[in-house]
């Protein structure tokens, strides 16, 4: 097979189109530079937030609001919370995302008001494809990163992947910064537009000497009609839910929290009663999000007549915390010419130990995408693209590696079995995690490769593979590494103990070693 | 998943092979794509909101293909929803289909008696 390969250099790449990647590549195009973005599937339809509703984390700079909202966050945060970083992205989402309305069709409130920060997913996604588009960004779409490119020095010098549609074949981008925007990994639930969520972004950069931090904080799982991926939460606001013998199942307090129905489904079927939903938002419900009406309507369910069966699809790190760890304030990855935005990166620093809900992932993204854009382009600006000096791949697991011959969908069905068991996230155990490594070791160990000759889709499917189970691996070592329960961390057999606000940092590919960091301390 | 791409509706324009964030279809020359990878299909339902003709249809079923009969979709009432709700192209001056989701804040605050 003849490869047919395509060159490009550029200032700044972005891996990644989604919400974090786009506002990374608006920013850095506006600077002036020369910007490409390579999207694993297509830039404005990719990613979870292209269909869902993203609001953002919005306060406006009025005496006191942004300390109280910020002192509020830090408490939440329980010691993990860095208070500079919330205020870095209140204040950059605040001032950016107006500007979407260059692209994005804003509706007025009843009251005539724009609430600038309340934006629905494909139309919002839609928008900043534009929006980088018409600032110069030059978009690579269906186009799978398999590897970072790295000089002689230890500097990141670009990327190389595959072509999925067109001509095919490889693409090399040489660059003199890189951000990574590959968003977090769901493990391949069927999490609403998370199918693209591998954790590619993950493995790249600790293969090019990152760590990891926080990937404990990945067991949460949300409720959908059962058997679809309508992870929408706004209208089980109103629900009551019933096992099979329509007994009421006892909710506990505290939003989003569905172990109760983990526990419940362990047992049976649950069935969901959305009664209770005024009747004016039934109304406004398909205006508002409406591919939650049509997922009812096509099953043949009136929601707020019918009960109706419900299951958990595993959130991963997506609405989990862990990512890639952010070693400066620039969102740099502790590698030169690397920076990580939006879910790749780990989100301690504005949510702590628990999940940030939608609005301040957002904010995240937005601001993380913004501040790396910035900082990549005076990297540029002081470096140059330095695209003649000789780079290699980082890239082993998956790719060229000789490795075992084990059928990956089995080895895809055993990660999933660890990772998408609601019972096996909520109440991890010594024992329970112990056997999930040795597990996923073993899965590891037997990855298959693609070799060189293998299709561009062949070939991404087994980068994908190596990075799911990779995922996997750091997620299990750093639930073992913390003892206690925190926030989006729950060990059932937690002993009860007052220790000092710590990261898991996590790392390694072959060998993966956890460290526990005290927190405000650098790795 | 995806199930249909009925060919009666379809233009052949290909917007749906470039939409799809999952590469689910591939182009066919003088006919209407092909559903090459249904199982690779992320049952995001967004190849519907891109394809004006309304020739495509998703079954919420994520797990597994629910084959759908051509003509009695067409029947349903249901091709196109997804569309015309989100009030794109054609349907964006129509005031009854404005976006709504500002109000969504409103509804969890209401829901949690504030």
């Amino acid at each position: 097979m003849t490869t047919r390969l395509v060159h490009h250099d550029a200032d700044v790449l972005v891996i990644g189109g989604g919400l974090a990647g786009c506002w990374a590549a608006i920013t850095a195009a506006q600077g002036g530079a020369r910007v490409i973005v390579a999207e694993k599937g297509r830039c404005g339809t990719s990613g979870v937030a292209a269909a869902a509703g993203p609001g953002h984390w919005w306060v406006p700079p009025e005496a006191g609001r942004r300390e109280d909202a910020i002192a509020r966050r830090m408490a939440a945060a329980q010691g993990l919370g860095d208070a500079p970083w919330m205020a870095r992205i209140i204040d950059r989402t605040f001032r950016t995302l107006p500007g979407i309305a260059s692209h994005y069709r804003y509706v007025p409130d009843d009251e005539g008001r724009i609430r600038h920060h309340a934006l629905r997913g494909p139309e919002y996604l839609r928008a900043l494809r534009e929006k980088a588009l018409a600032a110069g960004a030059i978009v690579l779409d269906h186009s799978p990163a398999l590897e970072l490119l790295r000089h002689a020095d230890g500097s990141i010098a670009g990327a190389r992947g595959v072509s999925r549609q067109g001509a095919g074949g490889d693409w090399v981008v040489r660059a003199g910064a890189t951000i990574l925007a590959t968003g977090g990994c769901g493990f391949r639930s069927h999490l609403l537009g998370g199918a693209n969520n591998t954790g590619d972004g993950l493995l790249m950069a600790v293969e090019a000497g990152a760590v990891l931090s926080g990937m404990e904080f990945s067991a949460f799982f949300t409720v959908v009609p059962a058997g679809t991926t309508m992870a929408r939460t706004m209208i089980y606001s109103f629900a009551r839910y019933y096992d099979g013998q329509g007994r009421l199942l006892d909710r506990p307090q505290g939003p989003h929290d569905t172990a109760f129905l983990a526990e419940a489904l362990a047992r049976g079927p649950v069935f969901c009663d959305l009664s209770a939903t005024p009747e004016d938002v039934r109304r406004q419900l398909p205006q508002i999000s409406p591919n939650v009406t049509l997922t009812f309507r096509r099953l043949g369910i009136d929601p707020f007549q019918d009960r109706f069966p419900v299951s958990l699809v595993g959130e991963g790190t997506i609405r989990g915390v862990g990512g890639v760890r952010v070693a400066d304030a620039d969102a740099g990855a502790g590698v030169e010419g690397l920076f990580v935005v939006g879910d790749v990166a780990s989100r301690e620093p504005v949510t702590g130990a628990i999940s940030g809900g939608g609005a301040v992932n957002a904010a995240w993204a937005l601001s993380s995408g913004c501040i790396a854009a910035e900082a990549a382009l005076a990297r540029v600006r002081r470096q140059g693209r330095r695209a003649d000096t000789p780079a290699e791949g980082t890239g082993g697991a998956g790719l060229a590696q000789t490795r075992g011959t084990a059928d990956a969908a089995e080895i895809e069905r055993m990660v999933q079995a660890e990772m998408l068991s609601p019972m096996k996230q909520y109440f991890r155990t010594e024992a329970t995690l112990s056997a999930a490594r040795d597990r996923l070791d073993s899965g590891w160990s037997a990855l298959p490769h693609a070799g060189l000759a293998g299709t561009p889709h062949a070939r991404a499917r087994r980068r994908e593979l190596a990075a799911l189970t990779a995922t996997a691996r750091w997620s299990t070592a750093s639930a073992l590494a913390r003892h206690d329960s925190l926030g989006l961390h729950r060990r059932a057999d937690a002993i009860a103990a007052a220790t000092l606000p710590a990261h898991i940092i996590a790392g390694g590919v072959e060998t993966i070693w956890t460290e526990i960091v005290p927190a405000g301390e650098q790795a | 998943m995806i199930e249909l791409v009925l060919a009666a509706r379809c233009t052949g324009c290909n917007d749906c092979v470039a939409a799809c964030p999952r590469d689910v279809f591939d182009p066919a020359p003088d006919g209407p794509p092909r559903i090459a990878r249904q199982a690779d299909c992320q049952t995001c339902f967004l190849c519907e909101l891109y394809c004006r003709e309304d020739a495509l249809y998703v079954h919420p079923d994520a797990g597994r293909a629910q084959p759908q009969d051509a003509a009695a979709i067409e029947a349903s009432g249901l091709l196109g929803e997804y569309r015309r709700a989100s009030g794109w192209d054609e349907w964006a001056e129509d005031e009854a289909l404005r976006n709504q989701h500002w109000r969504m804040e409103d509804v969890f605050r209401r829901a949690r008696g504030a």
